[in-house]
């Protein structure tokens, strides 16, 4: 017990980090996944095609080997670009900033089937009375699109982020200090590997049971209006 | 707004639809329909699904895009350019948004906003569109559901109301909006038989004060009794047009004459 508490400000240190990873690859994946919907739900066959193809490669494509490829790869093909244009010098991509960018990368092709069908599910009358009243499209889209594409969203929203808070796990493979790495690095210093690696347990459930409470919370506030059977 | 909107007279007329042509792909679903709502004017527009009359009323506000045709509301026409696909679609936005703010419309499938309230569906586009200060919109939208008869009800939201009590808070909003002209969609088609009296009352009401509507509607009651002009559609086209007492006592068409027989017991 005493060697868990001497590593705990460590081991929260780590938790604090899986948070940060979590909330900016959150973020990212929202962005892309609304970018994703509306390429979907678009006229343009271009745009189409290009959230077919993204949410395709996404699918096909271990969640594992992204990261590596990104970290790895798309650093140095990123300084060989620099290189030959000229347009930038020396660029690092960070252990964090790699898992930002690959876990929102893939969780973005999710949340496109996330928003797509939530903004199927908006009944297309409601959408035309908030037209025929004179809303210009941005007003559609705030008042009457958004409040319900959420309320659509969320089930599979907060799927989509229990599943990207476990998946943060990854980066530790990337050397990145996240609760694993802290966990596991203590667990196998102290060869205490199962005490340590328990008590990363326990967080990730402290963790996903937060996230429970706050997706209740907004469920609650979204869902006013509808009849519950 | 008055209670009572003048008269029609020498004025210019509060719409006017001309030569309105619809087809969706090879089937031309409005071969050319031309109206004139003064002031005041109440036109029932009939016939049978299919000759186009719902397709009509959304050409008018542009919810569909017409192939051919002017519209022009309280003097000003709706620029028109053609939209790359053989329609023609508003020049420019901000026109056709004003110019649907004086257009309010009745959906069959009354379209409330689900997540907000009946007061706030009435206070949703004074507020947004027409920026008229909230204390006023709730103030104006109270006086209005009480005169529907839902201010009980104002607090609901549309899954907790009935057909009925949904489609008079559309009126609501659609009164709400001091439109120039109102288009009801089949109001009542969607409505429960039992349902249906509460919300042509209203209707009524409305008429009688004196605004100007184009109500494509089944119920030839309403439409007898209520209505300054009854159109009878075919086949995308006005077969038979006039005072309600004309055209329902001696129809000149034999279409609207085999439609009545089949239409009035």
């Amino acid at each position: 017990m005493d060697t868990v508490i001497a590593y705990m400000p460590n081991i929260i240190d780590g938790a604090l980090t899986t948070i940060a990873v979590a909330l900016g690859s959150v973020a990212l994946s929202v962005v892309l996944g609304l970018l994703g919907a509306w390429a979907k739900l678009s006229k343009s066959r271009v745009a189409q095609g290009t959230g077919e193809a993204y949410t395709t490669l996404i699918r096909g494509v271990p969640d594992l080997v992204l990261m590596l490829l990104l970290f790895f790869g798309g650093q140095t093909l990123l300084n060989q670009i620099g290189d030959a244009t000229g347009w930038w010098d020396y660029i690092e991509i960070n252990q964090y900033t790699a898992g930002v960018l690959t876990i929102g990368f893939i969780f973005g092709a999710y949340m496109t089937e996330t928003f797509r069908g939530a903004y199927l599910a908006i009944p297309r009358g409601q959408v035309e009375a908030a037209i025929a009243c004179g809303m210009s499209p941005a007003l559609v889209f705030i008042r009457v699109v958004w409040p319900q594409l959420v309320r659509y969203a969320l089930p599979s929203f907060g799927n989509n982020w229990l599943v990207l808070l476990k998946t943060t796990a990854l980066v530790s493979v990337l050397g990145l200090q996240e609760l694993v790495y802290n966990s596991f690095t203590a667990g196998r210093s102290t060869r205490q590997l199962f005490t340590f690696m328990f008590v990363a347990l326990i967080i990730y459930l402290v963790l996903t049971a937060v996230s429970d409470v706050g997706l209740r919370w907004l469920d609650r506030r979204y869902n006013v209006g509808v009849r519950r059977s | 707004m008055a209670e009572t909107a003048p008269a029609s007279n020498g004025a210019q007329p509060a719409l006017v639809a001309e030569d309105i042509h619809k087809s969706f792909g090879d089937l031309e679903v409005l071969k050319g329909v031309s109206i004139t709502a003064h002031e005041g004017d109440v036109i029932a527009v009939l016939g049978s699904s299919g000759s186009g009359k719902s397709t009509f009323l959304r050409c008018v506000n542009l919810l569909e895009t017409p192939n051919a045709g002017t519209i022009t509301v309280s003097g000003e026409t709706i620029r028109l350019k053609p939209d790359g696909h053989g329609g023609l679609a508003a020049e420019d936005p901000r026109q056709i948004q004003r110019i649907r703010t004086r257009l309010a419309m009745v959906f069959q499938g009354f379209n409330l906003w689900s997540h907000m309230t009946a007061l706030e569906n009435v206070i949703e586009a004074p507020v947004h569109v027409l920026k008229v200060p909230k204390a006023e919109a709730v103030e104006r939208a109270e006086a209005i559901l009480q005169k529907v008869g839902v201010y009980e009800h104002r607090a609901y939201y549309p899954a907790h109301m009935s057909g009925g009590q949904q489609q008079r808070v559309a009126i609501a909003r659609a009164l709400a909006m001091e439109p120039a002209v109102m288009l009801f969609d089949e109001p009542t088609s969607a409505l429960d038989p039992e349902l249906v009296g509460e919300v042509l009352r209203v209707i009524r009401k409305l008429a009688e004060e004196g605004r100007t509507m184009i109500v494509v509607t089944h119920e030839m009651g309403f439409a007898k009794e209520v209505s300054s002009e009854t159109i009878f559609l075919h086949q995308g086209r006005i077969e038979e047009q006039g005072p309600p007492q004309d055209v329902f006592n001696n129809p000149r068409s034999e279409r609207f004459r085999q439609f009545l027989a089949g239409n009035l017991k």
